[in-house]
């Protein structure tokens, strides 16, 4: 028989995981997260050759945050990969918190072989299904030539109006099946179109509202940090001499050293920044999404104000407050736009007022005591570092206390889990702001009980050598747990004490450097050596145990009814 | 209320899950939901039955047409449409009552589809009221068992404008 010539025209042909790697490449992709596993051998192969660096953390969920917070540093989609079975199901809380907080991410998982699906094979779960409620959006790949197709997708939607985390299953038969190479087409989602620019109306009436407020407030979320918009806030904020509050999300969208700050809003945001948003007569809302640890009760919230609602999710927009002029597009155009369009006011009875309220209710805590605050700690830490480090956290009362005493001055410089409360997202994320900013520095605030659930990772800071900095906020409790039982559960601290190790000897055996510190009069040297440090570190700083943070409105109590106002007007 | 929504969706795997999972997860309540091919093979049509005010609606409006496979989203809402569901019921009937169910049939314009000893098969088109009010008059012979499609519907052709279908 005679072997016939393959025709001229045959196009090259390579496996799925080369595809993946190549369009991964394309795509722009410099770093990767993850976790190695059967169904994903094919693709780590042709990784080994790839220029992508690779980071392997000690936990799939570590992977996904290291990927989110590597996202939120730069802006740029983060890439998590993970097997099929138990490495999909522990990237779920990862997932789940970059898409409660909007982070742009692309996770690849391996799946057991097509022909197997639905029989429960080894290490098979239905991720797609699992993660179909935590991912904006997911798709199982069944044919090899989508993997290109698929791939650049998943870039597209999850970089692309309101960000989140969009996963591609890819059973093991698709990477090593061979693909004809073929050249990237365009993106053709027919049932995703984004609105981007505001509706001039819309715009205009905003303006219109924005010239006749007497006691306007800006009320700016993380859509404004996503959208790349903080010049355009400060430039609007100036013009029309606008105060300005931040959630949780939103800090570093307005430099906290500016006058015009109110800080943070909400169940522990700043006493003025409440009772402005409670006495404003328009509140503007950009890229954010009206939450419950903002609000309050609802029916009681802003009572007195109109409200502008500025953001790119029309689902954002009345779902939880009746909004009179809803702009739905990019935070970066509409503010622009506006800025253009509003008129210098003065509103110095209403900036009086504000200023009235800064000096009666600044944060504070007691300096006087003999323990180590908290709150000292962060504030020694923002004095050391001139309010400019890249600062991570975990979830609980040191992320609150982070939130008010470190003073941010710019975008993407906070790295927190706002949405999901993620305990735990702490030092995997610094880790992946370390990798995203090298040289630079990166502090994790964190707690014992959430860096009790990831410290594995430190592992990995160690391997890569990643000098990020633990900031240690021990209190031996899971503290915002205890705060909570202490107030409404009459002090009955039901299982919220854990026995805690040495830290400072587990971050040695882990090879990172590991300092206690137990004495107030030592926090100042030892935030000087813990940012001195060139190696991963954990300075363990034992602090009060029952401090609370203070301002706290209780959840169901309207925003300008907060507890701890006048604890330390008495002294 | 009850608001008639009807998206245009991929017809791909996975899309029926997802509209199911986003109303369990966001508490929404689904009447019905009716699925089906459309003329173009890439594309299904759900007709979903939503109870619910109008700020409900028009979340469940936003989050559909959030989702990535869903194409375009129309609230039927203040428009002329015509809606339908199919019925089939199977109905006690010995022969003593045959005469009356079958005035009954004749008068919803109803028809016979299969027939046993002592039961009868009826299918019955046409809108909600009309089919709730067939259930009731079968009530007293004895429901053997019935099954509906659920409401599908589409707006009736009004003078110069187009029928009008969003996806925000």
């Amino acid at each position: 028989m005679s072997k016939e010539p393959s025709p001229p025209s045959a196009p090259a042909r390579k496996p799925g995981s080369q595809v993946i790697v190549d369009t991964l490449v394309e795509q722009g992709v410099e770093v990767m997260f993850g976790y190695l596993g059967g169904v994903v051998l094919p693709l780590f192969d042709k990784l080994y050759d790839s220029p992508i660096r690779f980071i392997i953390p000690r936990h799939e969920q570590g992977g996904c945050h290291m990927a989110d917070a590597y996202a939120r540093a730069t802006g740029r989609v983060g890439v998590v990969v993970a097997t099929s079975g138990p490495g999909a199901t522990n990237l779920t809380t990862g997932l789940a918190t970059a898409m409660m907080d909007s982070v742009p991410l692309v996770a690849l998982t391996g799946q057991v072989r097509t022909e197997l699906i639905g029989n429960d094979a080894f290490q098979e779960a239905d991720t797609t299904g699992i993660t179909r409620p935590i991912t904006k959006h997911n798709v199982i790949v069944k044919d090899p030539q989508e993997l290109a197709p698929t791939i650049r997708e998943a870039f597209y939607i999850a970089s692309t109006g309101r960000p989140g985390p969009v996963l591609i299953d890819i059973p093991v038969d698709m990477q090593i099946a061979e693909v004809p190479v073929t050249p990237p087409g365009k993106v053709s989602l027919p049932g995703y179109r984004i609105r981007t620019h505001g509706h001039a109306r819309q715009i205009s009436a905003a303006a219109r509202a924005i010239n006749e407020a007497q006691r306007p407030v800006l009320y700016v979320g993380g859509g404004v940090i996503t959208a790349g918009a903080a010049a355009e806030l400060r430039a609007l904020a100036k013009k029309a001499n606008l105060p300005v509050t931040m959630t949780l999300m939103g800090l570093g969208a307005f430099d906290q050293t500016d006058p015009a700050s109110l800080d943070m809003l909400g169940m522990h945001g700043t006493a003025y920044a409440n009772f402005a948003v409670q006495e404003c007569d328009l509140l503007i809302a950009v890229g954010a999404r009206f939450d419950d640890r903002v609000t309050g009760h609802l029916k009681t919230f802003a009572p007195q104000a109109r409200v502008i609602h500025i953001d790119i999710d029309p689902a954002s927009i009345s779902k939880n407050v009746r909004v009179e002029i809803p702009v739905v597009g990019s935070a970066k155009d509409i503010l622009a736009e506006l800025t253009d369009a509003v008129e210098p006011r003065e509103r110095a009875e209403w900036f009086a007022r504000i200023a009235a309220w800064k000096q009666r209710h600044p944060l504070q805590y007691d300096r006087q005591g003999s323990g180590i605050k908290p709150q000292y700690v962060i504030e020694e830490l923002w004095r050391q570092t001139d309010g400019q480090a890249t600062i991570v956290t975990g979830v609980g009362q040191h992320q609150m206390w982070t939130a008010q005493f470190y003073r941010f001055r710019r975008p993407r410089q906070f790295i927190s889990s706002g949405g999901l409360g993620t305990m735990g997202y702490g030092l995997p994320a610094a880790i992946g702001a370390q990798v995203a900013r090298p040289g630079e520095l990166v502090v994790d605030i964190d707690g014992d009980s959430s860096f009790n659930m990831t410290m594995n990772e430190l592992c990995t800071a160690v391997q890569y050598e990643l000098p990020v900095k633990v900031c240690l906020i021990n209190n031996g409790y899971m503290g915002m747990v205890r705060q909570w039982q202490e107030l409404f559960y009459g002090r009955r601290y039901s299982c919220s004490s854990l026995k805690n190790p040495d830290f400072a000897k587990v971050a040695e055996a882990y090879g990172a450097v590991g300092v206690t510190v137990t004495d107030k009069a030592d926090v100042s040297d030892a935030v000087a050596r813990m940012l001195a440090e060139t190696r991963p570190c954990v300075f363990d700083f034992h602090v009060d145990r029952e401090e609370n943070v203070w301002p706290m409105v209780p959840a169901g109590r309207s925003l300008h009814e907060m507890d701890g106002l006048d604890i330390f007007e008495m002294a | 209320m009850k608001h008639i929504i009807s998206a245009l969706v991929l017809n791909k795997p996975g899309v029926l899950a997802h509209v199911a999972g986003m109303f369990a997860a966001r508490a929404f309540n689904i009447d019905s939901l009716a699925v089906g091919r459309t003329d173009d093979p890439n594309l299904s049509r759900m007709t979903i039955v939503v109870i619910g005010d109008d700020r409900v609606v028009e979340q469940v409006r936003k989050q559909l047409a959030k989702i990535v496979t869903i194409v375009k989203v129309q609230d039927f809402a203040g428009q002329d449409v015509v809606a339908r569901d199919l019925m089939l019921i199977t109905v006690s009937c010995p022969a003593e009552k045959r005469p009356e169910i079958q005035a009954l049939i004749e008068m919803f314009m109803a028809k016979v589809v299969d027939i046993g000893p002592k039961t009868v098969m009826v299918e019955v088109a046409g809108p909600e009221s009309k089919i709730e009010a067939f259930i009731d008059s079968c009530r007293p012979y004895g429901i053997k068992s019935m099954v509906r499609t659920g409401t599908v519907a589409m707006a009736r052709y009004v003078r110069g404008r187009a029928t009008k279908e969003t996806n925000e």
